[in-house]
């Protein structure tokens, strides 16, 4: 039986490509999508603040892992029979990131003041302009920290993508192992492969966070 | 002399309380009308309610020919005639002095930025903080914020501007420094209503005062009333106070 060596490493790379590349798919997706439901969280309409909240129960009430699989077979069912994995697993994570960013986000935007809402509002700016001149720019300081600290979850997460057949960081790990049965060595690997995305993650969290609360408070 | 600010029988509850409970005022162009009380008598929430931050269940208020207590008010046309500052300042803390200055001209009334710097300086002048335009507000002082939320306000050239104790949270030093922005202001001849607790600014600069307590203006003149008062509620206040 082979033992672990330098083709499983590069096996191992390709698969932390993908690991990264689905992270993206579902930050940048999420994010899109989890920005419009934080908006829509704040909304002086009750029905479009009632619609945001369902949306995020249920997000956040269902397994990732169901998730996945609902849209991997769902999506089939309506005839996308042929769909690629990381379609359905960016599909899957995006919804999934939406309604915790949402949520996030939206605790960020409250946090605000309600004084400085009065402030602009009294400077007969409209909601939309307080909302992007006064408002987010002072979420988005708040907010640098958990967004930043929930895409190390992403990262994380994304090793369920497999079960849709998406082949990425656990997912090859599995795989080699499979083949020459080293458990211990080859998923030490794949979490060294995993931190070493993540740390530097966290450690812009901090630095950000560092660098935009500093002479400001 | 014509009225700008008109208060007819206002009459607001928060839930059971009843916050004001009857008051009527009026104020001419370019008076400087003193609203003074105990915590609790309604003065801010009166303040409050002429810039349509609170809605009133009974009554009217005209300001600047806007009827306020109409449901179909134009919020925002409103305010573009009133000015507020607030005991707390409010300053944007993401900008600077003369950002926070700039911000409403610009997006509100579509000004160029050459056009609302110009402006911001002028007003940072007036308030005697040229130097600290490019401030973080954190990096003032209270006085210093206030001045600057004063000149903010200023630069949108408000008919009447409205004063929420924007004192009562500064020292004796820092306060005399606001006071003094302020009688620059209502010697140039803007219409201002303050609610405070500086006795002594409201004799000297008020051409009207109107003392409130428990939701109703109890008693109202010149600032020579606060030495002679009427009634012996505004006694025991103004002795309280001094």
């Amino acid at each position: 039986m082979p033992s672990f060596g330098l083709v499983h490493l590069e096996f191992l790379a390709i698969a932390a490509f993908w690991t990264i590349g689905l992270s993206a798919v579902a930050f940048i997706g999420g994010g899109m999508l989890g920005f419009v439901i934080a908006l829509m969280r704040v909304s002086p309409s009750r029905l479009v603040r009632g619609i945001a909240i369902t949306y995020v129960q249920v997000v956040q009430g269902t397994p990732l892992l169901i998730l996945l699989f609902l849209i991997y077979f769902g999506l089939a069912i309506i005839g996308f029979d042929q769909l690629p994995a990381i379609i359905a697993a960016g599909i899957g994570l995006t919804i999934y990131s939406s309604g915790f960013l949402g949520e996030i986000w939206r605790g960020c935007i409250e946090s605000v003041p309600k004084t400085q809402w009065e402030a602009a509002e009294c400077l007969a700016m409209t909601r939309w302009q307080r909302m992007t001149r006064v408002i987010l720019p002072q979420a988005l300081r708040i907010a640098t920290a958990p967004t930043v600290g929930f895409l190390v979850q992403i990262v994380k997460n994304t090793s369920l993508a497999s079960v849709v057949g998406f082949v990425e960081l656990a997912q090859a790990g599995k795989l080699i192992n499979n083949s020459i049965f080293q458990p211990f060595m080859v998923f030490v690997t794949v979490a060294v492969f995993y931190f070493i995305i993540c740390f530097p993650l966290s450690a812009w969290s901090r630095g950000l966070e560092r660098r935009l609360n500093v002479g400001r408070r | 002399m014509s009225v700008v600010v008109k208060l007819s029988n206002v009459h607001k509850s928060f839930g059971p309380l009843k916050v004001l409970d009857g008051v009527s005022f009026e104020v001419a162009r370019g008076e400087v009308v003193a609203v003074i009380g105990q915590s609790g008598s309604g003065k801010s929430t009166a303040l409050r309610c002429i810039n349509a931050l609170e809605t009133i269940q009974q009554g009217s208020i005209e300001v600047c020919g806007h009827a306020v207590h109409d449901e179909k008010l134009d919020k925002r046309k409103l305010r573009l005639d009133v000015g507020i500052v607030f005991q707390s300042y409010n300053l944007f803390p993401h900008l600077t002095a003369e950002q926070n200055i700039m911000l409403a001209p610009t997006c509100v009334k579509a000004l160029g930025k050459k056009a609302a710097r110009d402006i911001a300086r002028d007003c940072l002048a007036r308030v005697g903080l040229s130097e600290k335009a490019d401030h973080y507000p954190e990096q003032l002082s209270g006085g210093q914020q206030q001045r600057v939320a004063i000149a903010r306000s200023l630069a949108m050239q408000p008919k009447v501007m409205l004063f929420d104790e924007v004192t009562s949270a500064l020292d004796p030093q820092l306060t005399g420094e606001v006071l003094k922005v302020m009688e620059d202001l209502a010697r140039g001849g803007m219409t201002m209503i303050l609610v405070t607790h500086e006795m002594a600014f409201a004799r000297k600069v008020a051409s009207q005062v109107v003392y409130m307590n428990k939701g109703k203006v109890w008693e109202t003149g010149p600032g020579s009333m606060l030495d002679a008062p009427t009634t012996p509620e505004l006694r025991d206040f103004v002795g309280s106070g001094l």
